[in-house]
């Protein structure tokens, strides 16, 4: 589902960053962890195709996203790669239901309303719907950064620094939740973290 | 979801940033319309209004003053003029109709005209009920003194001397009666009672028995002082039409030469002057036009205004957004959609700012409506938008575009993976 090879990645006036080989194959899930500034959310955008790579390549279901124009990677990455960011971004304009309304309908409306419905029940938002963003407690904007992550039924999720802000018991349950969820829409999984109590949650590791 | 509504909903979570752009563009908008409907509607009216004649005549004075009183119907006469005098006039080879015409009462405000029914042929006023006058002191009424006043076929009402309503000076001898109601003609016909010219003679005679006054307009000559009781039974008018005065005469001509030469000829042999309609409205719509200008020009200015004001709150609100933005890429959508709901939003902001600052302008000339009708007698209408007006949306949402592109163009420079890392 994944596959980079001799990424590398070099910020202006920094050192060159050079990240080992990822292999990922559908369904599969995959923790990267390392210490922080070793370049791990460089990583994750380099394979979300949000950072052009120095050098390397990155394919993801079979494409290599060198080969994309800038438009084709923006439907692409829109389409088939679910984000779960560190920090919770979303349109503060619009109310949780068109917040998650709003991911379904670009690049291609699909307006599932099945799967919204599903989703947020079972990440306990329905009764948050109609509410501004920001008046959500931190574990519901939380749980709705992850929804919106997957809503699309993407073919991989990448999950930044899922847990950093959480406390054990919350952690644990962030991470089966996003383990459920990828699993429910048979998305591959891969978290990119620092934090080492998420190691126990996973078998395939790759460290930084 | 469409951007459409993300647009819009961006659009009203700001609504300070809203009510100031829209409150600067439907102020420029209402302006540049009230401005324009105002000055065209009274033009309109008063070439209406002017249009059956090309010549007044009568007593010396400003030439303006004499059109506004004798043809519209809004301000004092200059004074009276012989009826013998004019004579020359009615059988002139240049002149094709000359209606005389007499007032200085009114009934409620509304005027009483006292001239011949030729006058109503002029303006194309046709009976909707009753019959036109045949006998002194019977008067056909105008559509809407009809309706303001209430007044139906048959009803009696005693005038007032003077051209504003009031009571004190009721010429209570000489009730009129209605004889007949006009159709609507949306000219100043509307707005009149009209009666033969003999019922004014007649009501004037006896007001100057009984209040022994002096009266510059409507005087009847000091030929009354010894009183002929025949003439008050206006049987022997005809023998003493030397003497009598009217307030001016209505001229139409018949050749143009009757334009080039008359007008000069009464100024400069006569006591009378002659003032022509069209020259006159002309000159105060110049007038007018240069106060429509003004209007205009600070309406452009605060225009312009309303385009800075949303392209600095559109270049506050993306830069605010900026992770909103980045986001939306992460969404999948492209940069040309991100500017697109840039533009929506702008250009929202500058059709609601239009459609607001429109109904305003219109509010505003009804608002002038109501105060000229109650003053004048004119009533202005409030009609849909205009071409000027949809030039004027094509004017506002090109500035719109322009300010929302310039506040885009940080949109093109945005930095996905660097705004998103910033914490």
């Amino acid at each position: 589902m994944v596959n980079t090879s001799n990424l590398a990645y070099a910020y202006e006036n920094e050192q060159e960053l050079a990240f080992p080989d990822i292999e990922l194959t559908p369904g599969e899930h995959l923790l990267v962890i390392g210490p922080s500034g070793v370049g791990k959310t460089t990583l994750l955008y380099l394979m979300a195709g949000l950072l052009p790579p120095l050098r390397g390549t990155v394919s993801i279901a079979g494409t290599e996203l060198n080969s994309l124009s800038r438009n084709e990677m923006d439907r692409f990455r829109g389409e088939h790669i679910g984000l779960v960011f560190q920090r919770y971004y979303f349109i503060r304009s619009l109310n949780v239901s068109d917040n998650l309304r709003l991911r379904q309908s670009f690049p291609k409306d699909s307006n599932d309303k099945q799967r919204k419905h599903e989703l947020t029940e079972r990440l306990g938002l329905t009764e948050h719907l109609n509410k501004k963003v920001t008046a959500l407690s931190q574990g519901q904007q939380q749980r709705l950064s992850i929804a919106l992550g997957l809503i699309h039924r993407p073919k991989i999720i990448f999950a930044d620094e899922p847990t950093s802000n959480l406390d054990d018991a919350n952690c644990t349950k962030v991470i089966d939740l996003l383990k459920e969820e990828a699993e429910i829409c048979k998305s591959s999984l891969l978290i990119i973290t620092h934090d080492l109590r998420v190691m126990s949650h996973f078998k395939n590791q790759v460290i930084l | 979801m469409k951007l459409g509504y993300l647009a819009f909903r961006n659009m009203v979570s700001k609504p300070l940033n809203l009510l100031l752009s829209l409150l600067l563009l439907s102020l420029s908008v209402s302006l540049v319309t009230f401005a324009l409907q105002l000055s065209r509607q009274l033009g309109g009216q008063l070439n209406k209004n002017i249009a059956p004649f090309d010549m007044v005549v009568g007593a010396k004075g400003s030439p303006l003053q004499l059109v506004l009183s004798s043809v519209l119907h809004i301000d004092v006469p200059t004074g009276n003029i012989k009826l013998k005098e004019t004579s020359m006039l009615q059988k002139h080879p240049f002149v094709q109709t000359a209606i005389p015409v007499s007032y200085g009462d009114n009934y409620k405000g509304f005027r009483i005209l006292g001239t011949e029914t030729g006058y109503l042929d002029h303006y194309n006023a046709q009976l909707s009920e009753g019959e036109l006058y045949e006998k002194s002191f019977e008067v056909v009424i105008g559509s809407n003194v009809a309706r303001r006043l209430d007044l139906k076929i048959g009803d009696h009402f005693i005038s007032s001397h003077g051209l504003a309503a009031s009571d004190v000076e009721a010429h209570d001898e000489h009730p009129y009666t209605v004889r007949g109601i006009l159709k609507p003609t949306g000219t100043v016909v509307d707005q009149l009672l009209i009666t033969n010219l003999e019922s004014i003679w007649e009501a004037h005679d006896h007001g100057e028995e009984d209040h022994h006054e002096e009266d510059d307009h409507h005087e009847k000559g000091d030929h009354h002082d010894g009183d002929d009781p025949l003439e008050e039974e206006g049987e022997t008018l005809e023998e003493h039409d030397e003497e009598k005065e009217i307030t001016s005469l209505l001229v139409k001509f018949k050749s143009p030469l009757g334009m080039v030469q008359l007008p000069r000829f009464i100024n400069e042999n006569t006591s009378m002057q002659a003032a022509l309609p069209g020259f006159e409205v002309q000159r105060l719509m110049g007038l007018l036009g240069s106060g429509v200008q003004t209007i205009n020009g600070i309406a452009l200015a605060i225009l312009l205004v309303s385009g800075l004001s949303i392209f600095i709150s559109l270049l506050k609100t993306i830069r605010e957004r900026r992770q909103e933005l980045a986001l939306l890429r992460t969404y999948g959508l492209r940069t040309r959609q991100l500017l697109r709901l840039a533009l929506l939003e702008g250009l929202f902001l500058a059709l609601i700012g239009f459609v607001l600052g429109w109904l305003f302008g219109r509010l505003a000339i009804w608002g002038v409506s109501q105060y000229t009708q109650a003053s004048y007698g004119y009533a202005l209408q409030i009609t849909g938008p205009d071409k000027i007006e949809l030039f004027l949306l094509g004017l506002i949402l090109v500035l719109a575009t322009i300010a929302s592109l310039l506040a885009s163009r940080s949109i093109f420079k945005l930095n996905v993976a660097k705004t998103l890392s910033d914490a």
